[in-house]
C-alpha cells in the first residue's frame, strides 16, 4: 500500500512513441497500455469511440483473474492472452511484470505479426518503466505540502 | 497504490467497498454514480450475475476536484460479498489506497459481518497490508430496517479499531457521500504522510 506510481512527461512521451510505432508496425487498430491496477497509461490508434478508462479497469480485472488461475495450476503467470472475435482480435501481454499491453487488430494484421512486434515493443517499454520506477522511488514530494484545508476545499463545491 | 501523472496532472487513487453479501456495497456505488455530474464520472461497470449479485466487481472513476493543481480521481470498486468469491475479493484488494466496510445492520446478518471483517483482515495480511494502517471507514448500512441492531453493539463487534463510522441507508443516499468523503480525505492525508 501507499506505494506510488509516478509518471513524468519525459517517460510519457517515450511510451507514447513506442505505442505509436507498435500501432503502425503491427497494423493494429488500437494499442493500449495500462497498469495492473486498472490505470490507463497510454492509448494510440483509433481511439475516438473507445471508453479507455473502462477498458483499463476490465483489462486489469482480466489479468488479475488470469493470474489467479495461473497460481491455481502452478503457473507463474500467463504471458500472453488472446481473444478472437468475428472482426477484431485482442492480444494482451504483460510487460516488466506490471504493465498490461493490449493490441486490438483485425484481418489487416495477423497474430504472428502482432506477437513479433509486441516482443520488440515490450523490451523498449520495460526499459522505460525501469527508469520510471527509479524516479518514483526518489521523487514525488508533491503531497508533503498539502494542508487539511486543501483537502477540505476539494469537497466544498 | 496511487498513480500520479505529471503529464495530465492527475492523481488516481483506488477505494474498495468491502462487506458481506447483500450488505449494500453496489447500492452505495450506484448512488454515488447516479448523483455525480456526468462530466465528473465515467461509466459504471458491473460484472454481475443474472440476479444482480456482484460476480467480480463494480467499478467507476470519479473526479473530485483539484488539489494543488492536480485533478484527483478516485477509482471506486466493490468486491463480491458472497463467501465463495474469496479469490476474486483478493484480486480487487490489491494495491488499494482506502477501504470502506459496509456492514449490514440487520440482527441476523451480524455473524456474516463479523466473518467478513475477519476475511478483510486476513486478505490484507496476505498481501502484506495491515488494516490499522490503511485508510479505513466503517458504514452501518440498512439503518431503516426494523431489525437493525443497535450501533453500540455493532461498534463493539465490528469496529474495535475505532475507524470513523457512519450510519447509512444506501438506496436513499443517507450517509453515502459522508462515508465517501471521509475515506477520500483519509486517503489524501495518507498520501501526504507517505511522501
Ligand atoms: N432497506 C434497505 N435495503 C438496502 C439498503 N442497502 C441496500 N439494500 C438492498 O439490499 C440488496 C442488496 O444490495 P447490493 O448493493 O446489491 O448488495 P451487495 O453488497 O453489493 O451484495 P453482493 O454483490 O452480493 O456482495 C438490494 O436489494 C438493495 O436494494 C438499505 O440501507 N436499506
Ligand atoms: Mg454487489
Amino acid at each position: 500500500m501507499s506505494s506510488q506510481f509516478v509518471m513524468y512527461d519525459e517517460e510519457f512521451q517515450r511510451i507514447n512513441r513506442v505505442c505509436e510505432r507498435l500501432t503502425r508496425e503491427a497494423n493494429a487498430k488500437v494499442v493500449f497500455l495500462g497498469d495492473k491496477n486498472g490505470q490507463l497509461i497510454a492509448c494510440t490508434g483509433q481511439t475516438e469511440n473507445l471508453d479507455t478508462t473502462s477498458l483499463a479497469s476490465l483489462m486489469a480485472g482480466q489479468i488479475a483473474a488470469a493470474g489467479g488461475i495461473a497460481k491455481l495450476i502452478n503457473e507463474k503467470e500467463f504471458n500472453q492472452i488472446f481473444h478472437e472475435g468475428e472482426r477484431d482480435n485482442v492480444h494482451i501481454s504483460i510487460v516488466a511484470s506490471r504493465v498490461i499491453l493490449v493490441v486490438i487488430f483485425d484481418s489487416r494484421s495477423s497474430l504472428g505479426l502482432v506477437r513479433l512486434r509486441v516482443k520488440k515493443a515490450s523490451e523498449e517499454l520495460a526499459r522505460v518503466f525501469e527508469t520510471m520506477m527509479r524516479k518514483t522511488e526518489t521523487g514525488a514530494a508533491l503531497f508533503a505540502e498539502i494542508t487539511d484545508d486543501d483537502i477540505d476545499n476539494m469537497f466544498s463545491e | 497504490m496511487s498513480f500520479i501523472n505529471y503529464t495530465n496532472r492527475e492523481i488516481t487513487c483506488k477505494i474498495v467497498y468491502y462487506g458481506p453479501g447483500l450488505c449494500g456495497k453496489t447500492t452505495n456505488v450506484q448512488w454515488i454514480h447516479a448523483q455525480t455530474a456526468q462530466e465528473a464520472r465515467g461509466k459504471l461497470i458491473s460484472l454481475a450475475t443474472e440476479t444482480e449479485r456482484t460476480l467480480f466487481f463494480d467499478f467507476f472513476p470519479l473526479a473530485l476536484g483539484q488539489i494543488r493543481g492536480f485533478k484527483t480521481r478516485f477509482h471506486l470498486y466493490t468486491v463480491p460479498g458472497q463467501v465463495f468469491y474469496d479469490a476474486s475479493r483478493k484480486l480487487i484488494l490489491k494495491n488499494l489506497d482506502g477501504v470502506v466496510f459496509v456492514a449490514d445492520s440487520q440482527d441476523e446478518r451480524m455473524d456474516a459481518n463479523v466473518e467478513s471483517v475477519e476475511n478483510l483482515l486476513t486478505n490484507l495480511q496476505d498481501q502484506g497490508d495491515e488494516l490499522s494502517k490503511v485508510p479505513y471507514v466503517m458504514q452501518y448500512n440498512k439503518r431503516d430496517l426494523p431489525n437493525a441492531a443497535p450501533v453500540d453493539e455493532m461498534r463493539r463487534l465490528l469496529n474495535p479499531l475505532g475507524a470513523p463510522e457512519f450510519e447509512a441507508v444506501a438506496p436513499t443516499g443517507v450517509g453515502v457521500f459522508e462515508t465517501l468523503k471521509q475515506v477520500a480525505k483519509l486517503v489524501l492525508a495518507d498520501l501526504r504522510k507517505n511522501t
